[in-house]
């Protein structure tokens, strides 16, 4: 345990990419086998089943630190993460304990059989012999993930360091229904398997955000141009019978997503596509917190599949029988991409379709239309571009469609978690409806720190309820509302939800008595609702 | 009348006519220590401890100021005043005031722990005790200094093994001489930012054993400080005074790092957890060692730290003061020099 703390301590330390990847890199050197194994399974969420619920582990904790229980939970607030709070209020360990982190986790898993008092007992005797930091790894173990600043895409790469072996060949080696009880590091990570080199991806061509007049773009003629989606970029794989698919932090999610293992008996081997992940159902797209439901699922049921069933977008062909096409210009690509998605004639794989425009004033027309189709945007690429890798600009451009705004009045507060722990960064927004302040969105992020430090003090010196971590204020503060989409909810007091609300601004000059109306968002569901 | 009254102004001792900290002008203040939320300026006679005497007319310049030994006692109209140390920074004081067989007891800042520079904390016993509450959670519990310098000089040798500038911020006063008390001179030179190098003086002659320094200025090499240990405010970084580093690497020693958050939050290397406050533990001995029967928490989670009280079975209030102790941990790192706090 004491070298699984330490490498937590280094990647927790250090916000530098090269540094986490050494780190890790000399972790995989140098720990034995199934303590790597181990490591793998927690950095990919592969996290033993919890084996004593959350309350108990509250309620023993609480107890060997002599603590009410009232007294750690508003602990627990201030921190944010309950796995620390237990190993900050716990007395010092009576002794030490050289056992493995393999060890620990079979002592963990052993407790899920045993009745409540012999599982405290377990848990007891964990807390007395681990020291702070591998208390707390210990906790993360009973209690959550591990969500240290490290992707799958990261840990892969250092056990490719380690290992000498391809770090894509690793993720596809690391992918699937595994767990360190069913195999081993050996047969895991380091036996060569046929499908290898099969699942390579090409590096994702990136776009920037148009920042120029449309007017300097040239001749419409020279242009394609296709809806942007607010989906997850996607690769999707088909090589020698086997299908793969890489979201854009170069994962690979295909198990994640198994609505689109059907291709696999309708594409053709030897084909690239890049598209748009994006949960659809009846010919449009869901909003993206569906998708969101999706993310990091590893368990797929049949509920979720109904609710929010997953497409690809193509919109590109990067290779076609087995031939790498990105040197070729995109109206050429485009022309087999057509042919391809035609020919597969599947649901889950959709064309992203083109807008016809011969004046750039019709175009703009076109993005106007944009949040009534669900879209984010135009999309403008070059009709001449070769799929290049990276960002580089001139050849794609996103064009976005700017954000509804509206002014609110702040009148909760509550701490962040994580790196925010000890600002208030979450807040509740209110509009007025006639006297009274009507809350109808929430929102945690568009500020900078040294805005929130600021809002921090003004929230601490004028609190007029706390309720638990949550403050009521003085509805002094006026911010600018940006949210991409408005609904009718039912489930909300306003009667509106509010697609990705963010702070846009914090309108200092503003009185809270001009901040804007019920009536006003009224009118803005009924325009764009 | 209670022996002292939570005024406006700050703390307030009708009997004797004179105030605790103020943060108001008055015409006579008892200052338990330096830092500038204790110790502000404009009033017309200040009496603190011997030790903290240099250190006010350093920060405060030409003032009328008395310096009394700790443990000797001193009446204002009938009422007895003590000092005694409060281990916080140098020259810091507990301040005990009696009269008429009450003992009431003003802490100020403390920490129970001796760090060898500040004068060992002793709990005085008292009826009614008002102490600081900063860490009072019990998730605040610090580890021995000795742990905390092993950790400090070990990050330095390395850094000066790849050739890259240690700097270490902490409050120009108090925090910046523990400090410096506690790195390892053999692993190289000690720099320090002028505002730390002029305290750091002045706390020297007062006799107070600290190592060597030298003041970084627009003529040092840049060369010389590759290695080196630079020991600086927290106000510094960021600031265009760091340009004239190569490779650093930042950290800063507060308490505030105990929890992963602050320390992510903080954009530095590395987060050092050193307090010159009391932890949860020191605070709940020292409140049971004074004996007190009415206790009354001021800076930090005072709310939840007299609900804790009162669970305990003590009588317990709060005190608020101008300075909502909980600004400290938000602006911690960023305030301009003056304003530093604890
Ligand atoms: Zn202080």
């Amino acid at each position: 345990m004491k070298r699984f703390a330490q490498l937590f301590q280094s990647l927790d330390q250090t916000t530098k990419t090269n540094q986490k990847v050494a780190a890790l890199q000399q972790y995989f050197s140098e720990a034995p086998d199934d303590d790597k194994l181990w490591t793998i399974a927690l950095l990919s969420h592969r996290r033993p089943r919890r084996s004593v619920t959350i309350s108990l582990v509250r309620e023993w904790a609480a107890e060997m630190a002599g603590l009410p229980v009232w007294l750690f939970d508003e602990s627990y607030h201030i921190v944010g993460d309950l796995a620390e709070t237990i190993a900050l209020v716990l007395p010092k360990p009576v002794k030490t304990s050289e056992r493995s982190l393999t060890d620990w986790i079979e002592h963990v898993i052993a407790l899920k059989d045993l009745e409540d008092e012999q599982k405290r007992e377990g848990m007891l005797e964990a807390w007395r012999s681990l020291n702070h930091r591998e208390r707390f790894v210990f906790n993360k173990l009973m209690t959550g993930g591990f969500r240290i600043g490290v992707s799958q895409k990261l840990m892969t790469r250092a056990l490719g360091r380690a290992t000498g072996i391809d770090e894509n060949i690793l993720a596809h080696r690391l992918m699937g229904d595994w767990s360190p009880q069913t195999t081993t590091f050996e047969e895991l990570v380091l036996q060569e398997r046929a499908a290898d080199d099969l699942s390579k991806p090409y590096p994702f061509y990136l776009a920037y955000a148009l920042d120029v007049s449309y007017e300097q773009l040239g001749p419409p003629a020279d242009w394609q141009a296709e809806r942007k989606w607010d989906g997850i970029r996607g690769q999707l794989i088909k090589r020698d019978g086997h299908l793969f698919l890489w979201s854009r932090g170069e994962e690979l999610v295909t198990d994640r997503f198994p609505e689109f293992e059907v291709l696999t008996a309708f594409m053709s081997d030897g084909i690239v596509l890049d598209g748009e992940i994006l949960p659809f159902k009846d010919g449009v797209p869901l909003t993206f917190q569906k998708l969101q439901t999706r993310i990091g699922r590893k368990k797929v049921t049949k509920r979720i599949l109904q609710e929010a069933p997953l497409i690809l977008m193509a919109y590109d062909l990067l290779e076609h029988e087995g031939e790498d096409l990105r040197d070729h210009p995109i109206r050429h690509r485009r022309r087999i991409l057509e042919e391809v998605v035609q020919s597969v004639n599947q649901e889950v794989l959709r064309l992203s379709e083109i807008i016809p425009f011969d004046n750039w004033p019709v175009l703009e027309q076109e993005r106007d239309r944009s949040r009534e189709l669900f879209s984010e945007g135009i999309m403008l690429k070059r009709l001449d571009s070769t799929y290049q890798s990276g960002r580089k600009k001139g050849d794609w451009w996103k064009w976005k469609i700017d954000p509804l705004t509206i002014d609110a009045v702040m009148i909760y507060a509550q701490q962040g978690h994580g790196r925010r722990a000890n600002l208030f960064t979450d807040y509740t927004f209110a509009v007025w409806d006639g006297d009274s302040l009507v809350p109808f969105a929430k929102a945690y992020s568009g500020l900078t720190d040294a805005e929130f430090r600021e809002i921090t003090t003004f929230v601490r010196r004028n609190t007029l309820e706390r309720f638990g971590p949550v403050r009521s204020v003085q509805p002094n503060l006026v911010f600018e509302i940006a949210f991409e989409g408005i609904q009718a909810s039912k489930r909300h007091k306003s009667g509106v939800a509010l697609r990705f609300p963010r702070m846009h601004r914090w309108r200092k000059d503003k009185h809270p008595k001009e901040a804007n109306t019920l009536h006003d968002l009224m009118e803005m569901l009924k325009m764009y609702g | 009348m209670a022996l002292i009254e939570f005024q406006k102004g700050g703390l307030y001792v009708p009997e004797a006519d004179v105030y605790i900290d103020p943060w108001r002008r008055v015409k006579k203040a008892l200052i338990t220590h330096g830092h500038s939320d204790h110790a502000r300026w404009g009033h017309h006679r200040y009496v603190c401890a011997d030790s903290s005497k240099a250190i006010l007319q350093h920060r405060l310049g030409d003032i009328n100021i008395r310096g009394v030994p700790f443990g000797e006692s001193f009446l204002v109209n009938g009422v007895q005043f003590t000092f005694y140390p409060a281990g916080h920074i140098v020259g810091s004081a507990q301040i005990k005031v009696e009269y008429q067989d009450e003992i009431w007891v003003v802490s100020g800042d403390y920490k129970t722990e001796d760090d060898g520079i500040s004068g060992a904390f002793e709990p005085v016993p008292c009826d009614v005790f008002i102490t600081e509450s900063t860490f009072g959670l019990p998730i605040y519990t610090w580890l021995d200094q000795s742990i905390i310098f092993d950790e400090i000089n070990q990050w330095w040798a390395t850094n000066r093994d790849a050739g890259v500038t240690s700097i270490l911020t902490g409050y120009t006063l108090g925090k910046a001489q523990r400090l410096l008390s506690g790195l390892d001179t053999s692993i190289g030179p000690i720099y320090t930012h002028g505002a730390i190098e002029n305290m750091t003086k002045v706390i020297r002659s007062s006799g107070v054993p600290l190592p060597d320094t030298i003041r970084i200025t627009p003529e040092t090499p840049k060369k010389d400080l590759v290695g080196a240990m630079v020991v600086a405010p927290p106000s510094a970084t960021g600031s265009p005074w760091m340009k004239r580093f190569k490779t650093v690497s930042i950290a800063t020693a507060s308490g505030w790092m105990q929890l992963r958050g602050a320390r992510r939050r903080r954009s530095v290397d590395r987060g050092f957890v050193l307090s010159d406050h009391a932890d949860w533990h020191g605070l709940n001995q020292t409140i049971e060692a004074t004996g007190a029967s009415k206790i009354y928490a001021t800076h930090g989670y005072t709310d939840v730290f007299r609900r804790w009280l009162e669970s305990k079975g003590l009588e317990a209030g709060v005190v608020k003061t101008r300075f909502e102790g909980e600004l400290a941990e938000i602006n911690e790192g960023s305030e301009p020099e003056e304003e530093e706090q604890p």
